[in-house]
């Protein structure tokens, strides 16, 4: 695993907080998270790494009672400003969730789904195109190429996933955000998964959140440790797992808590 | 005397339930444990037998010595009488007996009524007699067999389950035995009448010929019945799916918390408004404004129109779709809710692309479960529609339906026996109708849940 310091810097974030009604979810915490690399956000149950993955593409808006302050750049733009529509920013920052969820549509549909809503394809010939690149790139086109057809949900869950990675994939984004992707599928889907990630981490600034260690040892770059709102050390991965700096990482990391 | 033998057995299946179980501690001794069940079950194994067989005794013995009461009244008459004749003294007979007011006192009929208070005193007594008997019996039966290895848990719970068995069967029995007549009288009507021209005739008029002993076959068609309840159902279809639907979309995914908490009440409200009150509301109220707003515009409303009742059904309808539609899409999945915004959807985008399709057979069962209802209600088309047997597509003027003839016929002044065949034939083809409209959305409603396990 090369370090990648020199990678630019994706997303800038200073002073952030997360309130779900009175509870605070996030104390102001500050991360720069860089592009073409993956980044593991790992941490004990209720740490607050999923809250703050969905910061990112302000998912966190659909829920009533969350509120959000601090400045979060993306790519030196505030996502949190009044000039930022949600809806434009999303199909920048595309996420994929822990469960999969394809829409109950056919698997061509699923992946045309966000190119037909945001006009990314002129003709049928496009959208066919797109459908097949996003579909390569996820590792599941020679699976589905004869039955783009069949509904999504009759996949097997890994392949389930990967559609909803395609999915992701077909709106073009800067940003993936995966919440814990394989932590509903098989150790065999989850290794193709895993390959996959580590292939588009080449591509995309990819964010992972993850509940297993050895997972963010084995694709990440680099990784954040949250505990208890409070992100308590980043750094590259290799430093993480061998030698981290706070008390509690090393708690973490070497199995005693979480 | 069968009240205060209903009451002995009542108080014997106390007494067993109270005996066994304290015959199961006194057995016990010291180690409860050694019982193999608990003492509460001997004491429910020996009530629920002595419950059983008292009542089920009184009510067996009940129902055969009738039917041998009358059919000794009915051997012992005369010969050579009338069915009605014979019916007649016989219900007279049975009521100079009880005292009450009969047609005619004659010899036959005094005969009668001297056998029947015969007979009847000795039913009550040996019934009521009988099964206080059986119920002691079972229950000195039950008792002894009271014992530490007795199962009595196992027995208790079969018996228990038997009952429940029965509880179920008799809601299936009950509709088998409705459909079972609604067939029957409806064969008996189409044996006189042709099943085209009642199916297909267009002339309503079934009591017309009456007066001349038969039924003319050129005037039972059933056609302007059915124009009418189509009409109205569609009317009412027309209003209630958009507002219904449209409310449901609101509701579940853009009303607030509050506005939810307002509106969602509010709608469970007019479903319980009883059907009798939105028929005066459209009789009294919906039907002249129409009536006079279509004056006002140069229309001729008629005052009892098929619009009225439509409308007024359809805002009968709306919290029925509302609320079922509101549940399928309450059931999309947030995971499916959220993929779309992830992928940077708008709320109308994920509504449309996402939730109404995942939601649709659903909501297509509550739609077809509405139609099913617009077809059976009966109050406001009797009020609001009309009652003349009028085939037209025109929703300004009154039509009639097939629960409003069914209720004309019935509650008329021709006898029931002659009304109620038209009646029972359209009785019969509205029960056809509905149900296979309720089987569709149920089987809507089984493809629908496949979606998601």
């Amino acid at each position: 695993m090369q370090m990648t310091d020199d990678d630019p810097i994706k997303f800038r974030c200073q002073g952030v907080n997360v309130w779900y009604g009175d509870t605070h979810a996030i104390k102001d915490n500050d991360i720069d998270i860089h592009d073409k690399s993956v980044t593991a956000f790992i941490g004990p149950s209720g740490c607050g790494k999923s809250t703050f993955l969905r910061c990112l593409n302000r998912m966190n808006d659909t829920i009533d009672i969350c509120r959000v302050t601090g400045t979060l750049l993306l790519d030196g733009d505030d996502i949190y400003s009044r000039d930022i529509d949600p809806v434009q920013l999303r199909a920048r920052v595309g996420m994929v969730f822990q469960k999969p969820n394809p829409f109950p549509k056919s698997i061509y549909d699923n992946v045309a789904y966000g190119p037909r809503i945001h006009g990314l394809a002129r003709n049928r010939a496009d959208l066919d195109a797109i459908v097949e690149d996003s579909l390569g790139a996820a590792g599941l086109w020679d699976e589905v190429k004869d039955r783009l057809a069949a509904p999504g949900t009759g996949l097997s869950g890994g392949q389930q996933q990967r559609l909803c990675i395609a999915r992701a994939i077909a709106t073009k984004p800067e940003v993936l955000l995966m919440d814990e992707p394989c932590s509903a599928l098989d150790p065999i889907a989850t290794e193709t998964v895993e390959e996959l990630i580590e292939g588009l981490g080449r591509r995309y600034c990819v964010v992972i959140v993850t509940h297993s260690m050895q997972q963010a040892n084995r694709i990440s770059q680099r990784t954040a440790f949250f505990h208890l709102g409070n992100l308590v050390e980043y750094d590259t991965t290799d430093a993480i797992f061998s030698t981290p700096q706070d008390e509690r990482t090393v708690g973490y990391v070497s199995g005693r808590f979480g | 005397m069968l009240t205060w033998a209903a009451l002995a057995i009542l108080l014997l299946t106390v007494a067993g339930f109270l005996l066994a179980r304290n015959r199961a501690v006194a057995l016990a001794g010291d180690t409860p444990s050694l019982l193999h069940s608990r003492p509460v079950y001997h004491g429910g194994y020996v009530a629920l037998w002595t419950a059983i067989a008292g009542f089920g005794l009184l009510l067996l013995g009940l129902i055969v010595t009738n039917i041998l009461i009358g059919m000794a009244l009915y051997g012992g008459l005369p010969a050579g009488l009338s069915e009605i004749e014979r019916d007649l003294i016989v219900s007279d007979g049975v009521a100079l007996s009880r005292g009450t007011l009969a047609s005619r006192t004659d010899e036959a009929r005094q005969a009668v009524a001297a056998l029947y208070g015969r007979l009847t005193t000795l039913q009550i007594g040996g019934l009521a007699l009988a099964s206080v008997g059986v119920a002691v019996f079972t229950l000195m039966r039950g008792l002894g067999r009271v014992a530490i290895p007795f199962r009595a848990r196992t027995r208790f719970e079969r018996v228990v389950q038997t009952l429940l068995m029965i509880s179920a069967g008799i809601a299936v029995l009950t509709t088998i035995g409705i459909v079972a007549s609604l067939l029957g009288q409806t064969l008996v009507f189409f044996s006189e009448i042709p099943v085209l021209n009642f199916l297909f005739g267009t002339h309503w008029s079934p009591l017309s010929g009456v007066h001349e002993g038969a039924m003319d076959p050129q005037k039972v068609g059933a056609i302007p019945l059915f124009a009418g309840t189509l009409l109205i159902t569609v009317i009412a279809m027309v209003v209630a799916v958009p507002v219904g639907l449209f409310s449901a979309i609101y509701l579940s995914d853009f009303a607030s918390a509050r506005a939810r908490s307002i509106i969602k009440p509010m709608l469970e409200i007019l479903a319980g408004i009883p059907t009798v009150v939105y028929g005066f509301f459209a009789a009294i109220t919906v039907a002249p404004f129409l009536r006079d707003t279509g004056a006002a515009m140069g229309l001729s409303v008629s005052s009892e129109s098929a619009l009225a009742a439509g409308v007024v059904m359809g805002i009968m309808i709306i919290p029925f779709i509302s609320s079922l539609s509101d549940d399928v899409i309450n059931a999309v999945p947030q995971s499916l809710r959220d993929g779309s915004y992830g992928l940077g959807a708008t709320k109308a985008e994920t509504i449309r692309n996402v939730i109404l399709p995942a939601a649709l057979p659903g909501i297509m069962s509550a739609v077809l479960l509405g139609v099913s209802r617009a077809i059976g209600e009966t109050m406001i088309v009797v009020m609001a529609a009309g009652q003349g047997a009028n085939l037209t597509a025109n929703p300004l003027e009154a039509v009639t339906t097939v629960t409003v003839q069914i209720v004309a016929l019935i509650t008329g002044d021709t006898e029931a026996s002659t009304a109620a065949g038209p009646a029972f034939a359209l009785g019969f083809t509205l029960f056809c109708i509905t149900l296979i409209f309720n089987i569709w959305a149920l089987r809507l409603v089984r493809k629908y849940r496949e979606v998601y396990d």
